[in-house]
């Protein structure tokens, strides 16, 4: 009994980690002429983030490293940056589904203003947001003066595109915005379809005009890019064909 | 996370790589359709531009006319048509699927794409091996 059931203490297994090497395009403003690319080896687990790279960059390493983030769990939509080419949150992309034998590229968003290192200006993005009219406009006052109601199948409608959340990962991943910055890009036309499709709106003929633009949903070559990166997995090339749609049918 | 590994990560200073620019996005099917579709766009449109010049020519001087359509019947040029012939294939092909994307259904995108490259090679492999014995042997 006392030799047979000797089982070794409960140590918990060593998880394993890996040197991760990550290439981050890094510029200052107040020394750099151009972007340069710089390399960092981070001691990574293959659960971490790419933003848990970055701040342990930014914490043990190079505190002069500047990125956007704010809740780090995919809601805020601030840490959108280019990882391997490709447009994605930094707080959900893991290590795991990287190739790390590879170093793992790291820069900012294409399209707007680079201000320093992975931080871009967002404010055309916002305008262009703005410009659309994301809000509820409606004429008449609520039935029994409470609530406005609506069936599922109405919610339903423009279910898909309630869940953005402003991190400019599709519109700076659209070919068209990179070449022509006054294109409305694929998020104020996600924002604009979710209240054009609303059946409490009444402002949709609006949007629908303001949309109906030279540099509106017509712009839109169906690249796709914006759908793939977007990190909610809003179908938004669907969204911008049912905008471009509804403009021609003149009512949602 | 265990002490070794936390406290020495190999730290480099401005270890600035040669390659300034940004990578190049790594878009999907879409983007790379959409790619070739202007390329080819562009591409069978300054041919257009040719097409009207050379047959405008026999208003001109219909000898020059036959002087730059005999050009045409050199080996080279038989080559450029089969290029020619690519480029309409797959911008007529793709551009039924633009059309499918924006009136059906954006869903079916990708498969539609690789009919798309299906289609245009097997338009291609009953054209261009009877163009080109028609180009060498004539």
């Amino acid at each position: 009994m006392t030799t047979a059931t000797i089982t070794p203490p409960a140590v918990p297994e060593a998880i394993e980690s890996y040197t991760v090497t990550l290439m981050i395009r890094r510029f200052n403003p107040e020394v750099d002429a151009e972007p340069h690319w710089q390399d960092f080896d981070v001691e990574l687990y293959a659960t971490d983030r790419v933003l848990d790279a970055l701040h342990k960059i930014k914490w043990e390493q190079d505190g002069t490293l500047s990125f956007r983030r704010s809740c780090a769990h995919g809601i805020c939509g601030s840490d959108a940056m280019r990882i391997n080419g490709r447009n994605r949150l930094a707080c959900k992309t893991l290590i795991k589904d990287l190739d790390i034998t590879k170093p793992v590229y790291v820069e900012a968003i294409k399209g707007l203003p680079l201000e320093k290192d992975l931080i871009v200006d967002m404010e055309p993005f916002f305008e262009s947001f703005k410009a659309v009219q994301p809000f509820l406009v409606s004429q008449q006052a609520p039935k029994d003066g409470k609530e406005r109601i609506q069936t599922v199948a109405q919610r339903e409608r423009f279910d898909d595109t309630t869940k953005c959340i402003l991190c400019a990962a599709c519109t700076s991943s659209c070919p068209v915005f990179w070449t022509d910055g006054q294109y409305f890009g694929p998020a104020a036309i996600v924002n604009a379809h979710r209240f054009i499709f609303d059946s409490r709106d009444d402002n949709a003929a609006v949007r629908l005009d303001i949309l109906n633009d030279e540099e509106g949903v017509w712009r839109c070559r169906t690249t796709f890019n914006c759908t793939e990166a977007c990190p909610r997995g809003i179908q938004v090339t669907q969204a911008i064909a049912e905008v471009k749609q509804a403009m021609m049918r003149g009512k949602p | 996370m265990p002490q070794q590994t936390a406290g020495t990560p190999t730290y480099q200073q401005k270890t600035t790589s040669r390659r300034p620019a940004g990578t190049l996005y790594r878009g999907r099917e879409g983007m790379w359709s959409w790619v070739l579709h202007r390329i080819t766009g562009v591409a069978i449109f300054f041919f257009l531009l040719v097409h009207i010049l050379d047959t405008a020519l026999v208003r001109v001087s219909p000898e020059a006319y036959n002087a730059v359509i005999g050009q045409y019947q050199t080996p080279i040029m038989g080559l450029g048509e089969t290029a020619l012939v690519a480029a309409i294939v797959f911008h007529a092909f793709n551009g039924i699927r633009i059309i499918l994307i924006d009136f059906w259904n954006a869903k079916y995108q990708k498969v539609m794409f690789y009919v798309v490259i299906g289609l245009w090679v097997v338009t291609m492999l009953a054209f261009v091996p009877r163009h080109l014995t028609n180009v060498f042997n004539h």
